[in-house]
């Protein structure tokens, strides 16, 4: 971010810009998955129309929609456990924030560039299980309790598959570095054709699949939603969450999966960059400066990809039974990421 | 991987019905700007035609949640021939509805003799206030003018049924 | 304390005694160590499940139902007591709001006891309009369970197909008969009137578009892999039991009872002109009730395309007296309703009204064997049973 604009910024500037270039990254795809997916292609798929009203063609629905959350009145249970029942949304939403830092966006920008880029991210992805769990509890519901166990039983099963299929492309890529990953992938060559890179997900399909599958049940989103599971526990672990409370909640289902996407199309579809031929770039020193305002529309173009396949299994499918998304995720989706791993490993090995 | 196949083509249901209403429009209808008509037939509101109107208090007597209150007062008309004796009429003081009552059932139009009674397919009066649901006659009678025709009978109907 | 109260069995081998024993004096310890405790879940009055005000006490150890009891009532509206107050014709327009969702075919079984009383007969041309209306509020009732079975489940997308289709089909009754939800359109002795223009033709239309999402619902919802996994095997009803709970309608033959008031008795309807399939399944898990309710909505538009071509020219109503009085009698009818079978017993003391009606309506039996069928389930397959079952609220209090 210091060569962003050519000029030595002082360290508390950068600082700033960092923390509204993170606002920005976390709330505008949020903003842009609930309008663009949520109201919008749901309502199509339903054929109807959706909100029209607010703006054209309804786009500032959204506001309104804040608008009334937050004159909402703020309800606490009586019997709620209250300091961990406040505490419970910001926990879930801290954890989106955490994860989109290792996000990059273009050459340079970055919010930090972490050697261990990807482990910190599926370590940190796992703190809002700490904050369902925490809303669960504290709720003094009973829904509640149901809603906020099946949601720790079932994101700690799905943490497994996705770190398996995430080893695929670290062992491929030879670095954890997600900054490297990109490199790694534009500059790279499939069969001696470099004109397209090397996205992983053609090498690397099994995992994309398992990945994708994982971010699915890591979401919450159906066929994998028992935790809110509307029709069974009313809203699992927000049952009794209302107003600006469920507001977090709500940014912070959509902001997850927005920041996942950008992450899966980082891992498995070459994050910011263009395959590296085109320009004639060789390493990552000689990518060309403007690719740091190119670069996160690029990233924000895959990751609207990513979330419409995510959106789509969302508004098509029931959802499993508990005890079959356990049976799915240790009877399937880990052996398969381990076969997957033993392969790209000999793979890697022989070529 | 024979599993794949039903979760891929209800995928493709949905995409298709996207992709038509992308092409065709929805199959709501944004209410306020624009509205569909109701059949001829459908039962929105009660109209009165108070010259029709006897005052037999029937249609009040069979309705089921008796939510149609009639107050009248005999009155001496001039008689029709010269030198006759006067006639005895029904004037109608109060014919009130209220809609908040109001099941939609249609008795009432049905046992009106006189054809004082119709339905009007009309459905825009609904109240902030629900004591503003009691249509008095005046209200009454201004739903005349939305009455349609009956609409023709199906090919075998008999014909002789009014 | 179950090693206290449990003898152990005399049959078994000495070392059977005393691993057996081993095995009660484990659990026993875990049970005292872990202090598991069962929780009572409340599962409605107000619940998005229980489509109305039907309250489920369940009681859990972890997610598997232990015991569980509906216990119904919250919308009691007192039918049976209001019609004792109403003259006959006046009744239709109550009875209409039982099952809300097929609401003519809460009229016909009623207005059929009560001609029965009165020794009068529908002319036929009335016969064939009543049952296309008949198998109409069959279809409206049951496509809307096709879509809201995708709603207990978690798919969204479904109810809303559904009611887009299900528009169609209450277009044309409130075409025919002026209302939407509630027609109104029975009388003893024929219709209120006859068909308006253009009717028939429309209708062909619609059964055609209903066919179309029969097919629709098929490929996103039956065939779907995760919904056959959370419906098959679960929620069985063996036949016997099926029996003993006075099941009917779709449930029964879920079961493998072939059953149907429609081709078995001879009630003045026009079922006996057309010629249709009763299905039967003989799983009676879940997806049996779901799939037989899918046969029957597709088996509804063909005779309904079946009656419109030969409905009979004549008048649609027979003579009867402007002021109805019914003589004195008891009569029962009970016809094959979307939700199984519904039944009216009068008895009339040749007064305006009926003196005392008996209400048999199909839900309050189908629900009555949620005692038994819960048992041993898990939560989420409480609400894929509730839905399989299919019941409206106000089918169930009346």
């Amino acid at each position: 971010m210091n060569s962003l604009l050519s000029v030595v910024i002082p360290y508390w500037g950068q600082s700033l810009l960092r923390v509204l270039g993170g606002l920005v990254a976390v709330l505008l795809p949020a903003g842009t998955i609930v309008y663009v997916f949520l109201f919008k292609m749901m309502s199509f798929m339903q054929s109807r129309l959706g909100p029209m009203e607010a703006g054209p063609q309804g786009s500032l629905q959204l506001f309104a929609e804040v608008g009334k959350w937050l004159q909402k009145e703020d309800i606490q249970p009586t019997n709620a456990d209250k300091p961990v029942f406040k505490m419970a949304p910001i926990i879930v939403l801290m954890s989106t924030f955490l994860l989109v830092v290792v996000v990059p966006f273009g050459p340079d920008a970055w919010f930090t560039n972490l050697e261990t880029g990807i482990f910190y991210a599926l370590a940190v992805s796992s703190i809002s299980v700490l904050g369902i769990l925490m809303a669960g509890w504290s709720s003094a519901n009973k829904y509640s309790l149901l809603g906020g166990l099946r949601a720790a039983g079932q994101l700690i099963a799905y943490e497994l598959p996705m770190v398996l299929a995430v080893m695929g492309v670290v062992i491929q890529a030879g670095t954890m570095n997600l900054q490297q990953i990109v490199v790694a992938q534009n500059a790279g060559s499939m069969f001696g054709i470099n004109t397209f890179g090397n996205p992983y997900v053609i090498t690397q399909f099994v995992g994309f699949f398992v990945f994708m599958i994982a971010i699915q049940a890591e979401l919450t989103q159906a066929p994998f939603d028992m935790p809110i599971a509307e029709s069974e526990l009313v809203s699992g672990y927000m049952t009794e969450y209302s107003g600006f409370r469920f507001l977090i909640f709500f940014i912070g289902e959509f902001a997850t999966a927005g920041v996942f996407a950008m992450i899966a199309s980082t891992l498995f579809l070459g994050g910011w960059g263009v395959p590296f031929s085109w320009f004639g770039w060789t390493s990552m020193d000689s990518v060309s400066n403007w690719m740091n305002i190119v670069g996160p529309l690029i990233v924000f173009t895959k990751m609207m990809v990513l979330t419409f396949l995510i959106m789509w299994v969302r508004f098509t499918y029931p959802r499993f039974r508990e005890d079959q998304l356990q049976r799915f995720a240790w009877k399937v989706l880990i052996p398969v990421s381990l076969v997957n791993i033993m392969l790209t490993a000999v793979l890697k090995v022989m070529f | 991987m024979a599993q794949l196949p039903g979760l891929l083509k209800g995928l493709g249901i949905t995409f298709g019905t996207m992709m038509r209403t992308f092409k065709n429009g929805s199959n709501t209808v944004q209410y306020p700007h624009e509205k569909e008509t109701p059949p001829i037939r459908a039962r929105g509101v009660i109209a009165l035609h108070q010259d029709n109107c006897t005052s037999c208090m029937l249609c009040s007597r069979s309705c089921p949640d008796w939510c149609i209150y009639i107050e009248a007062h005999k009155e001496l008309a001039p008689p029709r021939r010269e030198g006759g004796k006067p006639r005895q009429v029904n004037l109608l003081d109060r014919f009130d509805i209220d809609y908040a009552l109001c099941m939609y059932c249609g008795i009432c139009v049905e046992v009106c003799p006189f054809d004082a009674l119709f339905w009007s397919p009309e459905y825009e009066y609904s109240e902030p206030n629900i004591t503003d649901m009691l249509h008095d006659k005046t209200k009454l009678s201004e739903w005349m003018e939305t009455v349609p025709e009956a609409p023709a009978l199906e090919v075998g109907a008999d014909k002789k049924k009014k | 304390m179950t090693i206290l109260n449990d003898p152990v069995p005399a049959k078994l081998g000495n070392r059977q005694q005393l691993s057996y024993i081993a095995s009660q004096a484990a659990d026993a310890r875990l049970n005292v160590e872990l202090e598991t405790e069962g929780m009572t879940l409340n599962i409605g009055p107000q619940h998005p499940a229980t489509h109305g005000t039907l309250r489920i006490i369940a009681r859990l150890d972890g997610e598997q139902v232990v015991w569980a009891e509906p216990s119904c009532g919250y919308m009691h509206r007192g039918y049976e007591k209001l019609t004792e107050v109403r003259t006959f014709p006046q009744v239709t327009s109550l009875v209409n709001r039982i099952d809300w969702l097929g609401s003519f075919a809460n009229e016909v079984p009623f207005i059929l006891a009560a001609e029965k009383l009165m020794n009068v007969e529908a002319p036929p041309r009335a016969q064939w309009i009543r049952t296309i209306l008949f198998e109409l509020s069959r279809i409206a009732n049951v496509s809307l369970f096709l879509g809201d079975l995708g709603v207990q489940m978690g798919a969204i997308t479904p109810v809303f197909l559904a009611f887009r289709d299900r528009e169609y089909v209450l277009n044309l009754i409130e075409s025919a008969t002026g209302g939407r939800f509630h027609p109104n359109f029975d009388r003893i002795g024929g219709l209120k009137d006859d068909l308006p223009a253009g009717w028939i033709d429309e209708t062909k239309v619609v059964m055609k578009k209903l066919r179309n999402f029969c097919d629709e619902i098929e490929t996103l919802l039956f065939g779907n892999e995760i919904f056959q996994s959370r419906t098959r095997g679960i929620g069985v009803i063996p036949r016997d039991v099926a029996l003993q709970y006075g099941l009917s309608g779709a449930n029964l033959r879920a079961s493998g009872v072939d059953w149907d008031l429609r081709r078995d008795q001879t009630i003045p309807l026009a079922y006996d002109k057309v010629d249709f399939k009763v299905w039967t399944h003989p799983d009676g898990d879940s997806f049996a009730r779901c799939w037989i309710r899918l046969q029957e909505t597709r088996e509804a538009t063909k005779i309904v395309d079946q009656l419109l071509d030969g409905i009979p020219s004549g008048p649609v109503m027979a003579k009867v007296p402007k002021i109805i009085k019914v003589p004195e009698g008891e009569a029962w009818v009970s016809t094959e309703n979307p939700l199984g079978e519904m039944g009216y017993y009068v008895v009339s003391r040749g007064d305006l009204g009926p003196f005392r009606v008996k209400i048999r309506s199909a839900s309050f039996n189908n629900i009555s064997i949620t005692p038994w069928l819960l048992r041993g389930v898990y939560v989420p397959d409480i609400i894929t049973i509730l839905a399989s079952l299919y019941f409206i609220l106000g089918d169930i209090d009346r």
